[in-house]
């Protein structure tokens, strides 16, 4: 226990941790807003690609895999340092929300596209048989029922954007990661702040993926 | 389905998009004129891209080994070697690689490990690692996929296991892991620019030298996004086609 003790410092992390948990706050408000962003922008890429005016499916397509294909680090840097030099001043979070959501809307459009192509070609023969407009074939018919077995894909999306939020960092949002990192820096000792930001990422991504699995195996009756 | 040509659209939709990019670079242009910008700032650029390059093939390498290696004791009949290799998988999954990659540049230099890495290698073990749990998972699944049938036929022949996984599940588990790893390779090419947060000077971290010595944003930023688009976009096709390939293979 006292080799323990020398190991970690417990008194000391009894000091940080609640200057971390404030940062675990911001991560998870970042992650959510993020999330949010990405859901809504995903079903519109979704939308837009699948769209029959080649105008309008083909630049979505391309923004598509021009984001999917860049560092999500690089995409924060570009909304950070140049957006403002156009005369765009946005607060960090709210740039690292919308990078954040922009970036997972390219992965979320991939799960929307193939839950939609999943729905039985019957239904929409049915829906347009019964005289449908577009608009509630696709609200009443074909979302309702694709979405609910996108719940897994959807979470596994989440919880790796509540692990890169850590990103946010280098844009300078006070989430978890520069929280640890400017505790380490101020005591020149990084082994408790990191292990223990590290400890809380965990924590909730763990259990969250369990969670995802069980959902997994439901849909996949 | 059918394969997609490029056609009228796609080049009128690539010219729009060099007329916008181009305009956007010309009006960077009028408020401080360079000599030949913007790729006078390349040479920087493409020197920092060696080293992203470099840490891309070292990780990549580290991953694979890792990710084959843990895959296969994942799926041991030991329990103790299942219980570590999950362990391990695990936590390098459930914790974002930014803080696997501080923990190991800051933390094991330190007392009590006083383990002294480069940036470098300190990149390299990070993504190596990270990476090579998500491939774990992969390697386990593509063996899990081996049919019933074929175990069952190689027991009946009185193969050991370990001929069993030599001559019978991983032949047909390589060709299975090809796509997922190539998305691996990706995310690996992508994380890489996180180097950039330890001071090593990958083509992410050149960029912003650029942004601070000569301040040309924009067009720094603009091409580090090109860059990165040129080298990942020709993996992405070639794991499409690959995945296209599977399905007679």
């Amino acid at each position: 226990m006292n080799d323990l003790r020398e190991f970690f410092d417990f008194a000391y992390i009894a000091e940080i941790l609640p200057d971390l948990l404030e940062g675990l706050v911001v991560t998870a408000q970042a992650s959510l807003a993020g999330f949010g962003v990405a859901l809504i922008l995903g079903l519109l890429f979704a939308l837009a690609r699948r769209s029959e005016n080649g105008w309008l499916s083909q630049p979505v397509g391309a923004l598509v895999e021009f984001v999917r294909s860049t560092p999500l680090l690089v995409q924060l840097f570009f909304f950070f340092y140049v957006l403002p030099r156009y005369g765009i001043r946005l607060p960090a979070f709210i740039i690292g929300m919308f990078a954040l959501g922009l970036h997972y809307g390219t992965y979320t459009s991939e799960v929307y596209r193939a839950g939609i192509d999943a729905v039985e070609r019957g239904q929409w023969e049915a829906a347009k048989a019964l005289n449908f407009s577009p608009m509630d074939v696709w609200v009443r018919i074909i979302l309702p029922q694709s979405i609910p077995p996108m719940f897994p894909a959807l979470g596994n999306y989440m919880v790796a954007m509540f692990k890169e939020s850590a990103q946010l960092f280098a844009i300078t949002v006070p989430e978890l990661m520069s929280t640890a990192q400017n505790i380490g820096a101020r005591n020149f000792a990084y082994l408790e702040p990191f292990t223990l930001a590290g400890a809380l990422y965990f924590l909730i991504s763990y259990p969250s993926s369990l969670l995802v699995q069980r959902l997994e195996a439901r849909y996949a009756r | 389905m059918a394969l997609r040509l490029p056609n009228l659209k796609n080049w009128v939709f690539l010219i729009v998009a060099i007329l916008v990019i181009g305009t956007a670079f010309g009006v960077e242009m009028l408020a401080n004129p360079p000599e030949t910008a913007p790729f006078d700032l390349l040479p920087t650029l493409l020197r920092g891209l060696s080293t992203t390059i470099t840490l891309t093939f070292w990780g990549a390498l580290l991953a694979l080994v890792v990710a084959v290696f843990t895959g296969v004791l994942r799926s041991s009949e030991s329990r103790l070697l299942r219980t570590v290799t999950s362990a391990y998988v695990e936590v390098f999954r459930g914790t974002s690689i930014l803080v696997q990659l501080f923990w190991i540049f800051y933390v094991l230099p330190l007392p009590p490990f006083n383990i002294e890495l480069s940036a470098f290698q300190a990149g390299v073990l990070a993504l190596g690692l990270n990476v090579g749990a998500y491939g774990a998972e992969v390697v386990r699944g593509a063996i899990r996929a081996t049919p019933r049938g074929q175990i069952e036929a190689a027991i009946a022949l009185n193969m050991s296991r370990m001929l069993m996984m030599r001559r019978v599940i991983l032949p047909q588990a390589l060709v299975r892991i090809l796509p997922p790893f190539g998305n691996l390779l990706i995310e690996l090419l992508k994380a890489t620019a996180l180097v950039s947060l330890i001071s090593l000077a990958d083509v992410t971290f050149q960029a912003g030298t650029l942004r601070q010595s000569v301040g040309r944003t924009t067009e720094s930023y603009t091409l580090l996004l090109v860059i990165y688009f040129l080298i990942a976009y020709p993996l992405t096709l070639g794991v499409r086609w690959l995945e296209g390939r599977r399905q007679w293979a």
